[in-house]
């Protein structure tokens, strides 16, 4: 048995030096169709320009890998994993699994030296605790997807104001149609919707703070966004039954014609392009203004890709950090995944949804990364079922706030 | 030959003498070694490190803290909690359903009839269905706009509505759809009890002018005690457990209120938006404290039971 498990320690081992012998091993989620396509055509690329180096890739399911996620980097590490900004990388950062690759963001640690100018705008949601842990890759917009035929049809401007876009919401509802669909069965379109609401009402440090658990859920100016909220839920302008439906069964009402708008995410584009809807039917605008004067931020959830603390072959994966942040490589990634580079010498491609976001981002004020990304994990879940109840039973509206306050005391303490 | 082999046996019983000497004590330890050790590594253990671990503050990556009773405590002042515990008293009381279904449609199918065989099987085809295909399809019945369910009631001059996404009707639509293939289940254990029912007795009963309802209760349905003893056994530990049917339609929603005990612990402890390997732990010491309950009975009677000679 001893000699058994000496001759396993021997193997391990042997298979580790090799390993690391110019091996970079990666683990990726991207197992649907376009990030797949995406992450090969890029580690050809890569394997191209330094041939010294063969690239190992590990396919995860999308969902199975914020499991697998964490039992890898403490057992298994990879010299290369992808995640999000963000929060969502606390955890890690907190446990120490993630390397600091502040050098390459501070331009030390690489030769081009151009990261600093043409990704600072992204370079506040790699920061933790003053360093940075991580390269974003690309990132997409939120806003609000609508019918333009139906708006035109109806003699609807886009609206910029929330005046307008209530005017608009009771026009559409009055000539029979929902305003706006909504399916909140998994919980986090709600947060879409809530975080639009509060960085328009409230504005982009409110809306930090109360991510990080500065301000109590209590606090009379999260009170003034749920009045806002008040405002569209209250007269019934959100599609009914919403909390049976996932995201994608919401946007049937949309492509049938019985709904005319959708706070969404950029993803949505491909399924309603696919069920048959023009662009000339569809448009995006971005989320209405509501306190003047407050710098519009944006919903731009970002995907990352970090070095593992634990990982064997740090020089090599430093040089695909560098590689993907470089701007020709995000051009071309960004190009077969439909969204947008973070890289701003990168070019967007010729889309007409992909451009606007592209104009509406490079103007923004600052950049959230969707609630459940800003927020951490627990506060997220227990924000989101509030959320999507209140959505339902709007009359519930203290019960909840008061028992997001207490989840809020919890989680932050 | 036999001579030289007995000579050479007693040759070695003398040299150990004190394995001689404590053989039948031995013997059955020995016996019982690998599902002692078994038992040991894959049900105590684990049952003792949730415990330990419901006294720790863990999220699994960093280290963990010791917070004694804490994560009780916290338990007992949890909306979510009693919403979970509650919604398990409802399954264990509408899950019951399932015995007495299952035994009429055991009943029904014990017939000498061409082709019986074929329809047996056939009603015992739920319980051969992954529960979640079952969970998959009862929510598309459910669905509110497409579904079947909605079409039905307004057949009957009701409205139909989205019954998952309604805190007051969405635990019972999903115990619906369990009871499914609980009640095929059941049935398949009268089933198989109705084969032993003695037919001397049934003729005896006749003809004391025992017949109908009264021959099934005084008769028949003593007879099938163990069965329905077993179909109790498994259908409340089957209600208690239930979790596939809650993960694949509800998520624990619309608002955590169709939640049960096993799935917010592992929703708490395990999910996307958890990672409380503490206050998970606790949540599963408290169930498992609940079954205990139950798991006692059940051995008490056994051995009581084994005592008679039953």
């Amino acid at each position: 048995m001893k000699k058994f498990l000496m001759g396993m320690v021997a193997a391990t081992a042997m298979a580790a030096t090799a390993a690391s012998a110019g091996t970079l091993v990666i683990n990726t989620d991207t197992s649907d169709p376009a990030p797949k396509e995406a992450f090969e055509k890029m580690i050809k690329k890569f394997e191209a320009e330094n041939p010294d180096v063969t690239v190992e890739l590990n396919l995860f399911d999308h969902e199975g890998y914020k499991q697998s996620i964490r039992n890898f980097l403490t057992t298994d590490a990879p010299d290369v994993a992808n995640w999000y900004a963000g929060n969502r990388m606390r955890p890690f950062v907190k446990a120490g699994l993630f390397e600091d690759v502040s050098d390459i963001w501070d331009d030390t640690g690489w030769q081009d030296g151009e990261l600093t100018g043409s990704m600072a705008h992204a370079k506040k949601s790699m920061t933790i605790a003053g360093r940075q842990w991580g390269v974003p890759y690309t990132y997409y917009q939120w806003g609000v997807y609508y019918r333009k035929d139906i708006f035109e049809k109806m003699g609807i401007a886009v609206p910029t104001t929330w005046a307008d876009f209530i005017a608009a919401c009771a026009k559409l509802k009055a000539g029979g149609i929902t305003p706006i669909t909504i399916g909140s069965k998994y919980l986090w379109t709600t947060a879409g919707v809530f975080d639009y609401l509060n960085l328009r009402t409230n504005g982009y440090e409110f809306h930090m703070d109360l991510a990080l658990g500065k301000v109590p859920y209590t606090d009379p100016r999260v009170q003034a966004t749920f009045d806002k909220w008040d405002e569209l839920v209250k007269p019934g302008y959100f599609l009914e039954n919403h909390a049976a439906y996932s995201w994608q069964e919401a946007l049937t009402p949309m492509v049938k014609g019985e709904a005319a708008m959708y706070v969404m995410g950029n993803f949505a584009v491909a399924p309603l392009r696919e069920a048959g809807l023009t662009d000339d039917q569809l448009g995006f605008f971005q989320f209405p203004e509501i306190t003047p004067g407050i710098p519009m931020a944006e919903e731009a959830p970002t995907d990352t890709i970090h070095i593992p603390a634990n990982a064997k072959n740090k020089t090599d994966a430093k040089r695909f950090l560098i590689f993907m942040a470089r701007a020709d490589v995000q051009t071309e990634i960004n190009a077969i995944l439909g969204q947008l580079p973070i890289n701003n010498k990168s070019t967007v491609k010729d889309d007409k949804f992909l451009k606007a976001g592209n104009d509406m981002l490079n103007n923004a004020y600052a950049m959230a990364q969707f609630y459940d990304r800003d927020a951490p994990a627990e506060m997220a879940s227990a924000g989101m079922k509030g959320f999507q109840e209140y959505m339902v039973k709007p009359e519930r509206r203290d019960t909840i706030l008061k028992r997001l306050e207490k989840a809020r005391q919890r989680v932050y303490k | 030959m036999t001579i030289a082999q007995d000579a050479q046996t007693n040759v070695t019983l003398r040299q150990s003498g004190w394995w001689k000497r404590n053989q039948r004590k031995l013997m059955p330890w020995l016996f019982l070694m690998p599902g002692i050790l078994l038992f040991a590594v894959y049900v105590l253990w684990p049952i003792m490190s949730s415990i330990s671990i419901s006294l720790y503050q863990w999220d699994g990556l960093s280290p963990a803290t010791y917070v004694g009773l804490e994560n009780y405590i916290e338990l007992m002042d949890d909306e979510e909690f009693y919403t979970a515990l509650w919604n398990n008293v409802r399954w264990l009381v509408c899950f019951m359903a399932a015995v007495p279904i299952g035994l009429a449609l055991a009943l029904f199918l014990n017939q000498v009839v061409f082709g019986i065989r074929v329809i047996k099987s056939l009603f015992f085809f739920p319980f051969v269905i992954s529960q979640v295909v079952i969970g998959l399809v009862f929510t598309w019945f459910y669905e509110p706009n497409y579904g079947i369910i909605a079409p039905l009631l307004n057949l009957v001059g009701l409205e139909g509505w989205a019954i998952l996404a309604d805190e007051d009707y969405a635990t019972y639509g999903i115990i619906f759809a369990g009871l499914y293939p609980q009640i095929a289940y059941c049935m398949i254990l009268y089933l198989t009890g109705l084969n032993n029912v003695s037919a001397d007795q049934i003729e005896a009963g006749r003809m004391d002018g025992a017949t109908g309802f009264s021959l099934f209760w005084n008769i028949i349905l003593p007879q099938l005690r163990p069965a329905t003893f077993i179909a109790v056994v498994v259908t409340i530990i089957g209600s208690l457990r239930s979790f596939d049917m809650i993960a694949i339609m509800t998520q624990g929603g619309p608002w955590g209120s169709t939640n049960v005990l096993a799935y917010f612990m592992f929703e708490q402890a395990l999910s996307e938006y958890g990672y409380r390997m503490g206050y998970g732990s606790a949540i599963a010491t408290i169930l498992f404290s609940i079954m205990m309950i139950y798991i006692l009975f059940f051995i008490y009677r056994m051995y009581r039971d084994e005592k008679r000679g039953l």
